[in-house]
């Protein structure tokens, strides 16, 4: 039974894992997929010397230290907001609208944000209405930050809250009893029992997140950057996407990829490593 | 505590003002003429309301083709992520069984490392399955995060059920569908929600591995109307307020409504099981 899966996951995701050998070997197209010949490091230094590629990597740092500092704690705030309301009808309709986001495709999204922040779109139309003057935000490399991450947060701050809500269920009550004999008004409960009580949810995904990095939304900046916004939203995976798929560079493109991949792996380990020693949890 | 609670709640009307704005806009403008979006009058109601934008898309060969790939796909992709997941998963869940923590790394690790963007694009093309509807279906067809859901679901049910059936001769097969599939609807049934959902919104296989338009899922073909649009804009065709890209308004938003529509139609109806099969996998991770 486990035989398909098995054969799938070594087909579709490790073979592309050993297929990063072309990081090292010459590709050539049609030919093997693990490329003609050794090339060495070639492709290593290449990236290395690449100023573009600094660029992107310094884009993708901010761009993922951003996402992270901002769309990590906002369903935590939102959680303990949601779990202070009474009324059990109105906070399930604030969860399910809040969810919703979470079910659309980038492309919507993408398609979404486009409109809002058109010339004519609602943004400009409060700025106006304001007294100022339309701005053409998608064209502004300035913008482009502030964009990627305010339409992330929307979309993943609700559901974000699932899984710290089902922490939140889990508190001994009788925690709480025992504060407030203890004199605990709420801001105190929630310091002293809430947050110590959903510390291991929140460390697990913050070491997920912390993988995820430099993975920062590929699909989404590639559909609301353009030529004008570059110098902001260019990221390293849409700078090998452009150097591999479309200038047709794929060995070069596999380093700056394998790269990424293996930051990603250490920064993981590392977080996992850290949180074990400090605070006593971990992933495994 | 009164002022807190006033405040809570104010906040979170505001704050599913905020969410439901960007739907409701996109449906205002669905319904609304060209030239009332291009003067920025339409917000939440429809400006010089007419259904002339819906006829249109919907008697576009193209978007009905689109919208039926990507029926098809969902419906394929599902299915097959649907056997390799919840086969995997049963495996996985037998505590008993040797090799199991090899086969539990063997998944986890995927998580955390993958072979990127080119690696996969070599594989597939090789593979031939460019511009194959296998290109979209297959490699989206396993995740560990609905795996490890599916896994800890199958743990929590009660052994002597299967240890019954076991005595009463049914074999490994026999317990997995008569048993324990039966008793996992819960399960099963978010993460079919999870998985076409998943293919449903898909752009992004397609935009690589397809080149056929025919081909092509709704969600490509928005995205080639957005991008057409968008180029347009970032070459001040916008700011003369050129009526190609405002047409392009128009037909998006009649589009995305359409696309989103499905999803929005059972989303009310599947939430709750969702929320409880997210809670399982992860609490009892």
């Amino acid at each position: 039974m486990a035989l398909a899966p098995l054969v799938f996951l070594i087909i579709f995701r490790y073979g592309p894992m050993l297929g990063n050998i072309i990081a090292f070997r010459r590709f050539r197209p049609g030919g093997s997929i693990y490329g003609e010949e050794w090339v060495g490091l070639r492709y290593i230094e290449t990236f290395v010397n690449d100023p573009t590629f600094w660029k992107v990597f310094t884009n993708t740092a901010i761009l993922g230290g951003l996402t992270l500092a901002v769309c990590f704690p906002l369903p935590i705030v939102l959680a303990l907001m949601l779990n202070e309301i009474r009324r059990a009808k109105f906070k399930r309709v604030v969860q399910s609208i809040t969810y919703l986001p979470h079910f659309l495709s980038v492309v919507i999204v993408a398609g979404m944000v486009i409109q809002l922040l058109s010339l004519p779109g609602t943004v400009n139309q409060i700025i106006q209405a304001a007294g100022g003057d339309a701005i053409p935000f998608l064209q502004r490399p300035e913008w482009f930050r502030a964009i990627y991450v305010g339409s992330e947060a929307w979309q993943t701050m609700g559901w974000g809250t699932i899984l710290y809500l089902a922490a939140l269920t889990s508190i001994d009550e009788s925690l709480y009893e025992a504060a407030k004999i203890d004199g605990a008004n709420r801001w105190q409960q929630t310091w002293h029992v809430t947050l110590p009580g959903i510390r291991p949810t929140m460390i697990t995904l913050l070491i997920l997140n912390i993988g995820g990095f430099l993975n920062v939304g590929f699909e989404k900046v590639l559909l609301l950057y353009n030529p004008l916004t570059y110098q902001t939203g260019d990221v390293i995976s849409t700078y090998l996407y452009r150097v591999g798929l479309v200038s047709n560079n794929m060995s070069y493109a596999a380093a700056i990829g394998l790269f990424q991949a293996i930051i990603g792996l250490i920064m993981v380990m590392s977080a996992n490593l850290a949180s074990r020693r400090l605070v006593g949890t971990s992933l495994w | 505590m009164r002022a807190f609670q006033v405040f809570n709640a104010c906040f979170m009307v505001v704050l599913c003002a905020v969410m439901l704005y960007p739907f409701v806009m996109v449906l205002a403008q669905s319904f609304s003429s060209a030239a009332a979006i291009r003067s920025g009058l339409v917000s939440i109601v429809p400006v010089g309301f007419n259904v002339d934008t819906y006829v249109a898309v919907l008697t576009n060969g193209t978007f009905w083709r689109n919208y039926g790939n990507t029926v098809l796909y969902t419906v394929l992709g599902t299915a097959l992520a649907m056997v390799l997941t919840t086969s995997y998963a049963y495996v996985l869940s037998k505590k008993h069984l040797k090799g199991r923590g090899a086969l539990i790394g063997i998944a986890v690790f995927t998580m955390f490392f993958n072979g990127g963007i080119v690696p996969n694009y070599v594989l597939l093309s090789a593979l031939g399955m460019k511009n194959t509807i296998w290109a979209v279906v297959v490699p989206g067809a396993l995740s560990v995060f609905n795996l490890l859901v599916m896994k800890s679901f199958f743990e929590n049910l009660p052994v002597e059920m299967e240890e019954a059936a076991q005595i009463d001769g049914l074999g490994w097969y026999g317990i997995f569908f008569r048993i324990v599939l039966p008793l996992s609807k819960a399960v099963i049934a978010t993460m079919v929600l999870f998985y076409s959902v998943q293919y449903w919104n898909d752009w992004f296989g397609a935009f690589l591995y397809l080149n056929k338009s025919e081909l092509f899922p709704i969600t490509l073909y928005l995205r080639n109307m957005i991008a057409g649009a968008s180029n347009a804009a970032s070459e001040g065709a916008a700011a003369a307020g050129s009526t190609s890209t405002q047409i392009a308004a128009n037909i998006q938003a009649v589009t995305m409504t359409l696309t989103v529509l499905p999803i929005l139609c059972v989303y009310p109806f599947v939430q709750r099981y969702f929320v409880t099969g997210v809670m399982l996998g992860s609490v009892k991770g």
